[in-house]
């Protein structure tokens, strides 16, 4: 199951990286701000964005592969991603702060609301800047789903995947879970077949 | 007995908490079910107003639950039902990922990251498009999602103040246009 199935001198399989780093309070404020902008959705992309692009954080696969397990098992996927995020960088500690963080402004905004509500309903500017943050999202979640393709999908296979995912998911509304319980096998092996060739190559 | 009562409305939501998946929709029937028809916390009418409610507010659709906690019991039913409906799936999450980074370093997981990779971009897209069919935002909505993404990809702005833009873009473009 590990390098040692392969008894050829196998390069030291890519060294974990280095255990990184973020202070609690960088953590707090990420996810404090995910959570006060998230109308309708996208915000994986900002936590992408954040944590591998500008902070550097973790390495593009390590989060892809948050990202993917966020999505796949129960709960809310932002929620599982701040649990996810937060226990890279910081334990249970970090795990906690990424959470609270994220539903702080959602608790107090949603029974304020509540407090104001006959109001807020004829606001309309309201309500279309609720719909140009959810578009902007949408924007977002493209650029870096664009950026992270050329910077880390290389190959027909990768690329296939991806696609079939879009397309099962997004355009036939199939079951989330089923198609990456079958897809994620596929992938998987195509790379651990990928390294072996890499492997053999050397 | 507000005890028993605080009890019951964070107990009523842990099975919920499995059931959430992606943005929470998929639970909206089982708390509608609960707390309208058999509790009978909250009326038909109170259920479609504090839906309205947490759509507009920000965060995950089962914000709704929090909702639903404050009108039984106030600030500490608030508190019970977040913690019924997110800390339980909260928890799973964080023991698979333990258990997760623990075979770090291995062949095995270094291939399971990179098979999974285009599998998160992938879900990403799809969840694009899902963002893009729940919006009516038209015209305008298009242009803005496609100068941000523009944007986004040529310059390293702040996502922060680029969700922000987009949302004063929209409501001035439909000011104006609409």
């Amino acid at each position: 199951m590990s390098e040692s199935s392969s008894e050829t001198t196998v390069p030291a399989p890519a060294a974990p990286h280095p255990v990184p780093t973020a202070s609690l309070r960088s953590l707090f404020w990420l996810f404090f701000q995910i959570g006060a902008m998230s109308f309708g959705g996208g915000l994986v992309a900002w936590v992408y964005r954040e944590v591998v692009e500008k902070r550097h954080w973790l390495p593009a696969p390590d989060l892809m592969s948050g990202i993917a397990l966020s999505q796949v098992l129960p709960g809310i996927n932002i929620t599982n991603l701040a649990v996810y995020v937060g226990q890279r960088m910081r334990g249970m500690t970090g795990s906690i702060v990424s959470l609270i963080a994220l539903l702080v402004v959602p608790f107090f905004a949603v029974i304020g609301l509540a407090a104001v509500y006959a109001k807020i309903d004829s606001i309309s500017w309201a309500h279309d800047f609720m719909a140009g943050v959810a578009a902007a999202a949408v924007g977002l979640v493209l650029s870096v789903t664009l950026k992270s393709v050329r910077a880390g999908i290389r190959g027909i296979g990768p690329i296939a995947v991806l696609i079939a995912v879009f397309v099962a998911v997004g355009i036939l509304r199939w079951s989330l879970v089923a198609v990456v319980l079958v897809l994620a096998p596929t992938s998987v092996a195509l790379a651990w077949w990928k390294q072996g060739a890499k492997t053999d190559a050397r | 007995m507000r005890g028993d009562l605080l009890w019951t409305v964070f107990i009523v939501f842990v099975p919920m908490s499995f059931l959430a998946i992606g943005g929470g929709a998929s639970i909206l029937a089982p708390i509608h079910h609960q707390a309208v028809e058999v509790y009978g916390w909250i009326s038909q009418r109170e259920f479609v107003d504090m839906f309205a409610i947490s759509r507009a507010a920000p965060g995950p659709g089962s914000i709704l639950v929090t909702l639903i906690g404050w009108k039984v019991a106030g600030w500490p039913g608030a508190l019970v039902a977040s913690l019924g409906i997110f800390l339980p799936s909260s928890l799973l999450c964080y023991g698979v990922t333990k258990a997760w980074n623990r075979a770090r370093g291995t062949r095995f997981h270094a291939a399971i990251e990179q098979g999974l990779t285009p599998i998160a971009a992938g879900l990403m897209l799809a969840g694009a498009l899902a963002i893009v069919r729940s919006s009516d935002s038209g015209p305008i909505g298009w242009a803005v999602a496609a100068l941000a993404t523009a944007i986004m990809y040529w310059r390293n702005i702040q996502p922060l103040l680029m969700l922000f833009a987009g949302g004063v873009l929209y409501a001035v473009a439909n000011l104006i246009l609409g």
